[in-house]
């Protein structure tokens, strides 16, 4: 089975953006930044480089992160995805990861700050207990011009400590502690569950 | 730009027959790179993410099949153990961002001489798998790789993976950039101490056109090697570095230089075989 579309023709994106299913008629040349900034007026990604350099568009694709700008929109029809706009809980409550960038001055013009977010939120799903090493590893593919890092490494040292502590899933939204499902609205892999919250639409 | 979007691989052959022109998009790091730099303006893009018979790996009589769409991410995670070599290299692509988005296929279709996985498929003498409407072929890597950013890819067909053997025996990867990560290749080298079959086999990428392997180095340390101990003689180490080094043709250009290059390389040699060796 094929689906092909014309030069001028708009085809349809179903995604579920942070628990909740989106839906735009989108020119195939669309990008994924583009399509969550301009049809869907999430413009919490940032769009820096446009070409795979700076990180500022990362999102989580399944769980995972990737460059927004560097795939298509029609790509990803039918997947999940997370974005900065699903991370704190229903209240503001900051995410565990945006409460450590606040307390550790890891920001100071904040442009380059959800691609940082959502990469520590991809690499502190995969790796618990990181080491400072291994953290600059994780962080390798976001770039920064103001902070010189040290306040992004020690954030995401703390955010690490922190969701150990709390066991919450760092991909999923916030639920804040009186919670007795704390942070675990999507099981055990995977972005926010189907619950619907997280979604800040502009 | 009109987007196809197959869910097989009848299916892509046939969007490839109707449109032979076509940029074939896996990963998109490198064509969507392009498209949003104003470079390359497609005229159809087919998008493979979806042709499930590109995904995956299988082990089939001492054999190793990787599929088209198996990214930088999962070679790291999931096949380390089974390809440590590849793992190497797919360690030093791009970012974690890049590395789950980006494809072996992908890799091998962009066929750049800094490509980061084809040292080592060059030196495990890996062979493409290729599908067209007139059947399925398979090409060695070193044949398909003809110049730079050029294969022996032919319009209507389609990467579908690659094979190689099962080697036993301790390997590495190296490359050199101006920084650990987001950095292309400006010399990589990969090497096979083949234990079972008592060979050394090597690739060297970012140092000619194509990614390129030196038969007299290999096949002189090959004999330099006691095999049993795998220990090597410090000359027989040096001379190796130097044959690797002097069967280069490097180019410069932005990155580096072609002296720095062909250093770089012999220095890279000589450490991977003595982090393969017995200490």
């Amino acid at each position: 089975m094929s689906v092909t579309a014309g030069a001028h023709e708009r085809i349809e994106v179903e995604v579920t953006v942070n628990g909740v299913p989106r839906a735009a008629e989108v020119p195939p040349r669309r990008l994924l930044s583009d399509f969550l900034r301009h049809d869907l007026r999430l413009t919490g990604t940032h769009v820096g480089c446009e070409h795979g350099v700076c990180g500022a568009c990362t999102i989580l694709l399944d769980g995972a992160p990737i460059r927004s700008c560097l795939a298509f929109a029609v790509s990803v029809h039918g997947r999940e995805l997370t974005t900065v706009e699903g991370l704190a809980a229903d209240d503001g409550t900051l995410h565990p990861v945006q409460a450590a960038f606040q307390d550790q001055h890891g920001l100071q013009c904040g442009y380059c700050t959800p691609g940082f977010v959502m990469s520590a939120c991809g690499f502190l799903a995969e790796t618990t207990e990181p080491d400072d090493d291994e953290i600059r590893e994780g962080m390798s593919g976001n770039l920064c011009r103001c902070t010189g890092y040290a306040g992004i490494l020690a954030a995401v040292k703390q955010a690490a400590g922190d969701l150990r502590a709390s066991g919450a899933d760092p991909r999923s939204q916030h639920q804040p502690e009186d919670d007795a499902f704390a942070g675990r609205p999507g099981g055990e892999h995977g972005p926010a569950g189907g619950d619907g919250g997280g979604e800040v639409p502009s | 730009m009109p987007i196809s979007r197959p869910t097989d691989v009848t299916a892509t052959l046939d969007a490839l027959a109707a449109s032979p022109d076509a940029d074939l998009l896996a990963g998109g790091t490198d064509l969507v790179v392009e498209v949003n730099l104003d470079r390359r303006r497609p005229e159809h893009v087919i998008a493979l993410r979806r042709v499930t018979e590109l995904a995956g790996h299988d082990t089939t009589d001492g054999r190793l099949r990787l599929g088209a769409n198996v990214t930088y991410s999962e070679v790291e995670h999931d096949l380390a153990q089974l390809v440590p070599g590849l793992a190497m290299a797919a360690r030093t692509v791009g970012s974690p961002q890049i590395r789950n988005a980006g494809t072996l296929g992908g890799n091998l279709g962009t066929a750049s001489p800094a490509g980061d996985t084809l040292p080592w498929l060059l030196a495990m003498d890996a062979e493409v798998e290729l599908a067209s409407p007139e059947g399925d072929r398979s090409v060695p890597l070193a044949n398909f790789l003809t110049g730079p950013k050029s294969t022996a890819r032919r319009p209507a067909e389609l990467i579908t993976g690659v094979r190689l053997p099962r080697v036993e025996g301790p390997q590495h990867v190296s490359k050199i950039g101006p920084r650990n990560a987001m950095v292309i290749s400006v010399a990589c080298f990969a090497i096979v101490l083949d234990t079972t079959n008592r060979r050394v086999r090597t690739g060297m990428g970012a140092v000619g056109p194509t990614v390129l392997r030196s038969p007299d180095a290999e096949r002189a340390v090959t004999q330099a090697l006691d095999w049993d101990a795998l220990t090597c003689p410090e000359d027989a180490i040096d001379a190796f570095g130097r044959a690797c080094a002097e069967a280069t043709a490097p180019i410069t250009d932005h990155r580096s230089s072609a002296e720095y290059r062909r250093h770089a390389v012999g220095v890279l040699a000589r450490r991977a075989l003595r982090r393969c060796l017995s200490t």
